[in-house]
């Protein structure tokens, strides 16, 4: 490639960077604002404060904020736990076994993922008032399965189509027992598969919303987004624009992480969930 | 207009015994497939089948929470008042615009960003990726504040840096006027949603076949013709299965339009729609109804790609 097209597509590279990064670089200024910086129509603060900060973990709305974080820790967590586990069985009987039927669990798995999810809040809210799910966590996790279980499903069986799965017997021919042959060949191999799943999963159970909003009422069970959305100034004269931004950057952190940490894993589950299955 | 594809590959069958004189390791086969597949199956049945059909049979009934006394079957009714409403007709056309815009514009501009990524230099290109991650993995309601901040008449930097565009002042009230709220939504929505297009086109770019380009190069095909004959048609799978995702996608569009504007400003979409007879306003039989009618959109735009545009996903799973 000749300099002048390297220069190019460089700078079109850049300018992904910029555009992906610009939003988030921005929520972060803002949450360093100080609340007389905060009309001044500039992107940077004139101050760093930690203000905002030390309002939403340690101040008037910790309260609010704590016990939203664990929710959503705890039940996101749960949540992928259980779909990856359910998915792992499916995953390997589709890519391994021969039966019929597979195409129905594949099938079912895309009707699901592509179902709007306030049809299921309407009945599920009247629902869980009345068998005493409103409001907890169960109440939470349940509904998150149709959020995680279908794209897990879809995207192990895709990895789990990759696996040379004769290496299991050529382990057990040089003589390890089943096993063994499972712990020390098939394992090492399924692992990264699954944990890749897990990530995607928990990024779904983490973004959800509706449920958040409409399935919850106090910080029993109410998630991270539901309680930004509902967030509301120490008084009604204080905009709370700094301390939802603070939140904001806390709760982008974890995703944050995990996306550097795991990027060309994440973008392999992504494409082969979908274009390969 | 030609384009330039190759023959399919010969397609090995998976061997499978013969239904009749099945085998027993046949049978126990069967067995096990479902013993394992069957729970997640059941679960998916579960927590999707069983409220879609508790939703239909509730969109039969007069049946608000705050008088459940007065609970009563009404047949078609609900969706009678809701179809000649014109709320739902106006929740269908905002939903639809924004579905049509942001869809169009994503496809586009993820396309370019995976020829970026295609062309990149190899040392770029984790940096890239992990960029073009963070949008996809931020949660939509930090996205829909991020956004809202800029463009607030108060706290937002875009009316001071933006002033010289036409019909942009320091008091432009982004919120306050239908379109100009629809267009900060579907920008919102494109920056979020634009990475994981551009992941799926990248992955169809990766499948087009080298030696086909080479021989449109040799031919003396100019970079436009290699484009639009052999690159496009060679990723139209790949591209279907992105259209299909992100139109179903966009189609439910909530959280966005609930932290911008709460549905203020006929900014309401139909799944806005839904939750507010429901959650809010307590209406269970016509916001039972509403997300019958929801479910059943879907349902139609589904179908419609997969008949249409001969969205084969056994074919996109190159198979």
């Amino acid at each position: 490639m000749s300099t002048r097209k390297k220069l190019v597509w460089g700078l079109g590279g850049a300018l992904i960077v910029v555009y992906c990064l610009f939003p988030i670089a921005w929520i972060v200024s803002v949450s360093f604002k100080a609340p007389s910086d905060l009309a001044n129509g500039s992107f940077l603060p004139t101050e760093l404060t930690w203000q905002n900060y030390d309002l939403i973990l340690f101040g008037g709305a910790s309260d609010l904020f704590l016990p939203a974080l664990v929710n959503s820790f705890g039940i996101c967590l749960i949540a992928t736990a259980i779909s990856c586990l359910l998915a792992m069985f499916a995953a390997y009987a589709i890519a391994r076994l021969d039966f019929p039927g597979k195409k129905l669990i594949l099938s079912t798995a895309l009707a699901v993922a592509i179902f709007p999810v306030i049809s299921i809040v309407t009945p599920l809210f009247n629902l869980w008032r009345n068998i005493g799910l409103y409001d907890t966590w169960p109440g939470l996790i349940i509904p998150y399965l149709s959020l995680t279980l279908p794209i897990s499903i879809w995207t192990m069986s895709a990895f789990f189509r990759e696996i040379p799965w004769e290496m299991e017997q050529a382990a057990q021919v040089d003589g390890a027992t089943t096993w063994q042959a499972f712990r020390k060949v098939i394992v090492p191999l399924a692992a990264p598969g699954v944990f890749t799943t897990a990530i995607i999963a928990f990024f779904i159970a983490w973004n959800d919303f509706i449920y958040g909003i409409s399935l919850t009422s106090t910080e029993a069970a109410r998630p991270v987004p539901a309680a930004l959305g509902l967030f509301t100034g120490a008084s009604q004269f204080e905009e709370p624009t700094g301390a939802i931004s603070a939140a904001a950057v806390i709760v982008t952190i974890p995703v944050v992480v995990l996306v550097l940490l795991f990027q060309r894993r994440i973008v392999a589950g992504l494409t082969n969930g979908a274009v390969k299955g | 207009m030609t384009t330039t594809t190759l023959p399919p590959g010969k397609k090995t069958e998976p061997v499978s015994a013969p239904d009749k004189g099945i085998t027993d390791r046949a049978r126990s086969e069967r067995k096990l497939g479902w013993l394992l597949a069957g729970p997640a199956f059941a679960v998916m049945l579960l927590v999707t089948a069983y409220p879609i059909l508790q939703a239909t049979y509730e969109s039969l009934f007069d049946y608000r929470l705050t008088d459940p006394e007065n609970r009563s079957f009404v047949g078609l009714t609900n969706y009678w008042v809701i179809l000649t409403d014109s709320l739902w007709w106006e929740s269908i056309g905002v939903t639809a615009f924004i579905t049509l815009v942001t869809v169009a514009v994503e496809l586009v501009l993820g396309f370019g960003l995976a020829l970026v990524m295609v062309k990149a230099l190899r040392a770029l290109r984790p940096v890239l990726r992990a960029a073009i991650l963070i949008p996809y993995a931020v949660i939509t309601v930090v996205s829909a504040f991020a956004w809202q901040f800029a463009f607030d008449i108060n706290s937002g930097f875009v009316n001071s840096w933006f002033t010289w565009l036409p019909g942009v002042a320091a008091d432009t009230d982004w919120f306050g006027d239908r379109w100009t709220a629809i267009l900060v939504i579907c920008l919102a929505e494109i920056w979020k949603t634009t990475p994981f297009i551009s992941l799926l086109l990248l992955a169809g770019l990766a499948q087009v076949p080298e030696v086909l380009q080479e021989a449109a190069k040799v031919d003396g095909a100019t970079r436009w013709q290699r484009m639009w004959r052999v690159t496009i048609p060679n990723m139209k799978a790949a591209i279907m299965v992105a259209l299909l995702f992100r139109t179903l996608d966009a189609f439910r569009v909530f959280d966005t339009i609930f932290i911008m504007t709460n549905g203020a400003n006929g900014t309401e979409s139909v799944s806005f729609l839904a939750y507010r007879q429901t959650i809010a306003r307590l209406e269970i039989g016509l916001g039972s109804a509403v997300s019958v009618l929801l479910f059943l959109c879907v349902v139609a735009i589904a179908f419609s790609f997969i008949k249409l545009f001969k969205v084969d996903l056994a074919q996109a799973r190159g198979e």
